[in-house]
């Protein structure tokens, strides 16, 4: 650790930062606009000058940008010397001259970078008398806004979306002070990380569209640390609440996850939290008054429950906490997850292989930071898009990547090695590979010369790898893939390298319910059958997606009673007799497990107006007590679910660590959701009171819904919004961490369920499939998923809902030659027990004999993936 | 003047003009600055179709291609006249009086700095130092130069374009 | 007096063919060097006899090849590229070398990339020199032909290629490191130092930048050695010959090439034939716009790097401009300043917001509109945008000729702001 002295004391820091970053790592206020702990140091700002000297003798010393320049043994540096300083004020100065000054109208202002650092350079006097130079701003999509004026030209914007996510429609045109950062020509941005533009642009010319439509400043947000619930990997936002809608997703860093940078899914699919299509009123269908109050409801729900054999059907977009309290209100054996049984039985062998121990199960960090990867089947840009940019750091780190997925994906463009073919091939593939690792696993037999081929040349690549991971995933609904992956991993010598391994899952809790290891719905259509007296119970599920339509109503059929759980309206709430509103992450508390198996914790971030919406645990606690009589109406918290879960299934052995207890607090202190800025507290329900009301208790966590409380740093998962004294933007999260761009002081969130243990046994898969047969009239269906519209709760979403695909069908070009169709032709897909008529897209890569369709298609149920079907023009 | 719409499909001399050049190249990419020029010099100007045409052939984006030619001076994003008028006003023609050069040609052909004339016959730019200081001022015509120049030579010189 | 540069230029003939060029004494040293010298010996020789940059910097050459990795295991290929962008407004000496003795610089560049074992090497020529162009692309066909350039020249089992690039117009293309930019087919910005282009540029290889007039100098170092070399100059700063311009109200401008250290008065009163009539001397730009006003009182500074730099100044290019007493100082900076603003690439804040702050005041002032604050502002533009405030020597280099107006010339501005009008 070298030591270098600022102002004349001596300081320890970690050689080979640069001094930037070791003056903001001791906590110096050093203000910087191009320098990003994501992208690194270009030296254009010049906002970060300090003075170095020679020597002791050196009294003149000389100025240098703090950010280009690696820490040395000895080094005499100054932030204080006055030169310094009013170089760095003079910056501003330069950087305002052209800014319109139009803070009161700006989305930024108070969330914004460059007024914390013209604060933090005492600029404050304007003396450039001209006119302003304007520029026209352009039309983006639906998700940022363009405001050119308010640019500073600190080039982040085009170094993040270009350099760092692989952007290519956001550019920076023309020279010296006319220089403009947008589109060749006004559109949609085409990168799904587009969103990230509006925390990465220090100021206001890239802003949340989303939010401008119902806006509040940062200091009037109640906050509090959420998870993205849009897909497996669990990223960390923070969601922000006023007058009971939520209003914006920001990124919540977690150095082991999504670090700082979240898609777009992400961020802008809160807004089917205020969605119309709510549920907020329990109701007891078929009655004169269908909306009942509470005690109506639980008194009619005993009185329907009782004499009945309970069925539940779990959800894996419910958080862990409500799966578990519904398998303990039916009974573990009358608990099913609600997922097709192709995919519980692909998500079984997941969770086999990584609890097993034996490998070591990558974060997204890990994924980063690796130097070969090899993607096997999994589409990662569409259904882990925040995995899809750490593979592409890895690879910007001179990376070995190989991408074998069915269709072309984005990811191809920078992988050293691509193969398209269909799932079973992309196995064969991969067990090819696995034998020229390790020749104990067998080889493939009458494997084609093209994956012969490939297979070396990814062979080589791993093995001269340190850190290579290897990532696969459900999206194909293909088990071969799961083990294929697993063959690769464990055939590579441990004892060299750190292998990894990573799989995708569909949802956001696919991993904590899988973990639960109950059987699939068809396990529960086939139980059902001949028994009689029979009440399900379905939590958060829509059972129209996974099914199709005429085995769903069969299925519903059967039951005297359907209790349903769910916070949107949808088929499934349509079937049910008896409706409860559920709460989604923003009116609830609750527990995901994510793809990694790290087990994260979201918090309530507002109370609903509607006192009916509760967390679905808290409904089947309650009901669980009102049957058994057990509790006195004892109110139940999210730990103590937990805790019984640690009992009862104990994979789950850790889980209650997380997050601290609902009675955590410093020095006595709870932590406040509101800043101690939050304004209008007092007049804004003043239509209804004048009185203030008593601030709303929040029992199921150590958080309160107020501005009082500990004002400091709370511990990493409590952190409910990034503020430090001067630093108002999210740039303060650097005090949030150990060092600028490090993990969060306490550690980064979350508990990993699944470690590796030294000597743990591998299971031995040597059996590859048989090579993918093309047939005659038939086609395999696949899911093509998108980013945009493939999942659920956020394809509901309005601005997300205008960039979802047109659904169509794709088919290889030697196909739709032979089905004698062209672009956009409507083909009627025959299924099993149901028929669709989509229009053709013809693409390029695609192998023959599959046929893609939307995932997550309202007219495609889940269990259709990976059957063959019949095509007629 | 009339404006015609670019083609956004290259040429087949465009195409093989722009290939000789990338073959020089370790990378295609590299030829953007190559492409532009050979672009302007088939069609005188750098249209948005043009952009397109280039980016398409060079398989990158037209935001890349855009973000190249908008940076250097002498890319024509607009339409120019048929002849393009290139005024050095650099400290040496400055000193040298290049600005009673300006006000003649405004005079004579009516347009200031970026204008085209209405019949489409000229474009007056301002240039930086044209490199013959000791023969200020100075002014090119297309490719060609013109030293020494006095506002009496003007009509004659202009005369040559037509 | 030798002049060994120009000796074969002259003014209003076509430059040499290769023939004529050969008959002159012209590819001698390639041969000689490809028949006997390694590399390093080359480097020694052009290091030891002293030459240094042309291009503004003054650097010794020798010294920059150098730290080019030699050997079987340097990365490659690797790139020589001759920097003809010349932009700096009062500049024009690296015209008059390309116009009028092509195979000069052909012969220069192919022994400096030998020096450096490139095997490619570039002339990064600046648009507006069509006439250069022509007489260069003709001259390396011939040079091809004639087995100077390509594979195994000579047959001593060198190679070496040879293109000309054309710009499309930005000064900044002549600084060295976004000169690769541009040549990648990218935006001019400079990159960051290190890593030295010596070591990465060009496409991330190795890479020489020198000057033309740098170059052309190596055959004849070459062919009559480091001592004869150094011994051309009237000065120990640096070997050679220079050549010297002159532009204004002069009676003669022009370019000369002479020994290395005559001073400004016989460059003023012998060659460009003193000042035209009616006019007196008031400044001089001696290496072009980015380099501080000389007055009258240095009219015996010797025009080497030391003693320019000693006076205050920069030798910079070697080509001077001459303001009269007719003509505004403020308006002449003005003018100068107006060029850096509009050719800053953009990248660095001084340099992009400060130059047109620095171009509206002078330009406020200059129009009678200007106050006594912004001499203030102006001289705190000259202190802040000094070298190593900026990403590189542009900005920098825009406020020597201010600096030095405000220092000698500040009772113009004040005049300027006193009466509300230009006295000019
Ligand atoms: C803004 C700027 C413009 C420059 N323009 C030129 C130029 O046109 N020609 C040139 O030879 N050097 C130019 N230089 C200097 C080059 O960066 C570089 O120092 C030179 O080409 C090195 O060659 P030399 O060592 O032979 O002098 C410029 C520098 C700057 C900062
Ligand atoms: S000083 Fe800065 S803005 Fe100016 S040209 Fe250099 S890098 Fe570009
Ligand atoms: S942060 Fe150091 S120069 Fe911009």
């Amino acid at each position: 650790m070298p030591t270098i002295h600022i102002d004349k004391i001596p300081y320890a820091v970690k050689a080979g930062r640069n001094l930037l970053e070791a003056c903001l790592g001791l906590g110096f206020d050093l203000p910087y606009f191009c320098w990003h702990p994501a992208l690194g140091s270009v030296g254009a700002c010049r906002q970060c000058a300090v003075k170095v000297f020679k020597d002791g003798q050196d009294t003149r010393g000389k100025l240098v940008m703090s950010c280009m320049e690696i820490v040395k043994e000895g080094m005499l540096v100054s932030i204080a010397d006055e030169e310094a300083a009013a170089f760095r004020s003079q910056i501003i100065e330069w950087l305002m001259t052209n800014h319109p000054h139009d803070c009161p109208v700006c989305d930024e202002g108070g969330n914004c970078h460059l007024q914390d650092m013209t604060v933090m350079t005492g600029h404050n006097y304007r003396r450039f008398q001209y006119k302003k130079r304007t520029f026209l701003n352009q039309y983006l999509g639906p998700l940022i806004h363009h405001e050119m004026n308010r640019c500073i030209q600190c080039y982040r914007c085009v170094r993040f979306y270009r350099d760092y996510a692989g952007g290519n429609d956001l550019n920076v045109f023309s020279a010296h002070d006319h220089v403009y950062f947008g589109r060749e020509k006004e559109g949609v941005l085409q990168s799904p990380f587009s969103g990230n533009l509006a925390e990465i642009c220090p100021t206001g010319v890239f802003t949340d569209k989303t939010l401008k439509e119902h806006y509040t400043r940062k200091w009037d947000l109640t906050t509090a640390p959420s998870v993205c619930q849009h897909c497996s990997l669990g990223c960390n936002t923070t969601a922000g609440e006023r007058y009971g809608t939520i209003r914006n997703i920001t990124n919540r860093f977690n150095g082991e996850v999504n670090g700082y940078f979240l898609c777009d899914r992400g961020r802008y699919g809160y807004a089917f939290v205020n969605s119309v299509n709510r549920v907020v009123q329990p109701l007891l269908r078929h009655r004169a008054v269908e909306s009942v109050d509470d005690v109506t409801l639980m008194e009619a729900l005993t009185m329907r429950m009782a004499h009945q054999k309970l069925i539940g059907i779990g959800s894996p977009r419910a958080s862990v906490e409500s799966n578990f309290a519904l398998m303990q209100l039916v009974g573990k054996e009358n608990f099913y997850q609600g997922v097709t049984e192709e995919l519980a039985y692909l998500e079984k062998r997941i969770v086999d292989v990584l609890g097993s121990g034996a490998l070591h199960c990558s974060s997204l960090g890990e994924i980063a930071g690796s130097d070969a990867v090899l993607v096997v089947g999994e589409d990662v840009w569409n259904t882990a898009p925040v995995m899809a940019l750490a593979i592409r750091q890895a690879v910007m780190k001179k990376g070995f990547l190989a991408n074998t997925t069915v269709a072309p994906s984005p990811l191809d463009e920078i992988s050293a090695c691509t193969l398209h073919a269909a799932p079973d091939d992309i196995a064969r593939l991969g067990f090819a590979i696995a034998h020229l690792l390790d020749p104990s696993v067998p080889p493939v037999p009458t494997a084609s010369e093209e994956i012969q081929r490939t297979a070396t040349s990814i062979a080589e690549a791993l093995r001269t790898a340190r850190r290579p991971v290897i990532i696969s995933g459900a999206s194909c609904y293909n088990e071969a893939l799961i083990r294929a992956a697993y063959a690769i991993a464990t055939a590579l010598d441990p004892t060299e390298r750190k292998v990894g391994i990573a799989y995708v899952l569909p949802e956001c809790n696919s991993m904590g319910l899988a973990m639960m290891r109950a059987p699939s719905i068809d396990a529960a259509i086939e139980r059902t059958a001949f028994e009689h007296d029979l009440t399900v119970l379905v939590l958060e599920n829509d059972l129209y997606r996974i099914l199709p339509a005429k085995k769903a109503d069969d299925f519903f059929r059967r039951f005297k009673n359907i209790i349903v759980l769910d916070s949107l309206n949808n088929l499934t709430t349509e079937k049910a007799t008896v409706l409860l509103p559920a709460a989604t992450f923003a009116d609830g508390d609750g527990t995901l497990v994510n793809n990694e198996g790290r087990a994260q914790r979201f918090y309530q971030v507002f109370i609903p107006a509607n006192q009916h919406i509760k967390e679905s645990w808290w409904w089947l606690w309650k009901l669980h007590t009102a049957l058994t009589a057990a509790s006195n109406g004892h109110e139940c918290h999210p730990d103590e679910v937990l805790a019984r879960l640690e009992t009862a299934l104990p994979q789950f052995a850790g889980i209650s660590r997380a997050a601290p207890p609902p009675d955590f607090r410093i020095h006595g202190e709870m932590i406040p959701r509101e800043p101690h800025r939050y304004s209008g507290r007092t007049a804004m329900l003043a239509n209804l009171s004048v009185s203030e009301p008593k601030p709303r208790q929040d029992s199921d966590s150590p958080m309160t819904f107020t501005m009082e409380g500990y004002q400091r740093i709370p511990p990493s998962p409590l952190i409910p919004f990034f503020w430090a004294p001067g630093w108002n933007s999210v740039q303060s999260v650097n005090k949030y961490q150990q060092e600028p761009g490090g993990a969060l002081k306490g550690g980064d969130p979350g508990i990993r369920l699944f470690e590796q243990k030294a000597g743990a046994d591998r299971v031995l898969f040597t059996d590859p499939p048989d090579a993918f047969a093309v047939r005659d009239q038939k086609w395999m269906l696949l899911p093509q998923h998108h980013v945009f519209g493939s999942e659920e709760l956020s394809g509901t979403a309005g601005a997300i809902g205008e960039l979802t695909p047109a659904p169509v069908v794709a088919l290889s070009p030697r196909d739709a030659r032979q089905l004698g169709v062209v672009e956009g032709t409507i083909i009627r897909l025959r299924m099993d027990q149901e028929e669709v008529s989509l229009p053709v897209k013809i693409q390029e890569g695609l192998c023959n004999g599959v046929a893609l369709a939307p995932a997550g298609w309202p007219g495609m149920a889940a269990s259709n993936w990976g059957t063959w079907v019949n095509i007629s023009a | 003047m009339i404006i015609y719409k670019q083609d956004n499909m290259l040429t087949e001399a465009e195409m093989q003009a722009i290939d000789h050049e990338i073959s020089q190249l370790p990378h295609k990419k590299a030829g953007v600055i190559e492409a532009l020029k050979i672009i302007q010099r088939h069609r005188r100007w750098v249209s948005d179709e043009s952009v397109e045409a280039i980016a398409a052939y060079l398989e990158i984006s037209p935001a890349e291609v855009d973000s190249v030619a908008t940076f250097y001076n002498l890319i024509f994003r607009k339409p120019v006249g048929r002849h393009v008028i290139l005024l050095c006003d650099s400290i040496s023609c400055y000193v040298m009086g290049y600005d009673k050069l300006y006000g003649a040609l405004q005079q004579q052909v009516g347009i200031r700095f970026g204008e085209t004339s209405p019949d489409g016959r000229f474009t007056l730019l301002p240039n930086a130092c044209l490199g013959c200081c000791d023969h200020a001022p100075a002014l090119m015509i297309d490719e060609d130069l013109f030293r020494d120049v006095k506002v009496e030579m003007l009509d004659v010189l202009l005369s040559g374009y037509k | 007096m030798e002049r060994p540069l120009t000796e074969y230029i002259q003014p209003g003939r076509p430059p040499l063919d290769l023939k004529g060029y050969e008959m002159t004494g012209g590819y001698a040293a390639v041969r000689k060097v490809l028949r006997g010298m390694s590399p390093a010996e080359v480097q020694q020789q052009v290091r030891d006899s002293n030459l240094k940059g042309r291009g503004g910097a003054g650097f010794n050459t020798g010294m920059k090849w150098s730290f080019v990795p030699m050997g079987r295991d340097a990365p490659g290929p690797k790139y020589l590229i001759a920097n003809a962008d010349e932009m700096e407004p009062g500049t024009f000496k690296d015209r008059l070398l390309m116009e009028g003795n092509p195979h000069q610089l052909i012969e220069g560049m192919i022994l400096s990339a030998y020096a450096i074992q490139a095997s490619v090497s570039y002339i990064f020529l600046r648009w507006a020199y069509r006439q250069a162009a022509q007489l260069l692309r003709k001259s390396m066909e011939e040079a091809y032909a004639a087995g100077y350039l390509g594979r195994n020249i000579l047959g001593s089992g060198y190679n070496l290629d040879m293109h000309l690039h054309t710009g499309v117009g930005r000064y900044m293309c002549g600084e060295e490191t976004a000169l690769l930019n541009a040549l990648e087919g990218k935006r001019a910005t400079p990159r960051a130092k290190p890593p030295f282009p010596q070591v990465s540029g060009l496409f991330g290889k190795p890479t020489i930048v020198n000057n033309v007039e740098t170059l052309c100098c190596i055959p004849h170092i070459v062919n009559k050695g480091a001592a004869w070399f150094k011994g051309l100059s009237y000065s120990e700063d640096s070997g050679g010959t220079k050549i010297y311009g002159a532009s204004g109200k002069v009676k003669r401008p022009g370019a000369w090439e002479l020994p290395m250290g005559v001073t400004l008065r016989q460059l003023l009163e012998e060659h460009a034939g003193g000042m035209k009539d009616g006019f007196t001397l008031k400044g001089v730009l001696p290496g072009g716009a980015s380099t501080d006003f000389l007055t009258i009182d240095h009219l015996d500074v010797k025009m080497d790097y030391t003693s320019v730099a000693a006076a205050g100044s920069r030798l910079g290019t070697g080509t001077m401009v001459v303001m009269d007493d007719a003509t505004c100082p403020v308006g002449f900076v003005h003018n100068l300043q107006h060029f850096f603003a509009q050719e800053s690439c953009g990248w660095c804040t001084p340099c992009r917001e400060g130059l047109p702050w620095v171009e509206k005041i002078l330009l406020s002032i200059e129009r009678g509109e200007g106050r006594e604050e912004d001499m203030q502002l102006l001289h705190m533009h000259t202190r802040l945008l000094g070298p190593g405030n900026t990403f590189c020597a542009l900005a920098p280099g825009a406020m020597e000729p201010l600096q030095s107006a405000l220092k000698y010339f500040g009772e113009d501005f004040q005049r300027h702001i006193k009466n509300k009008k230009c006295p000019y």
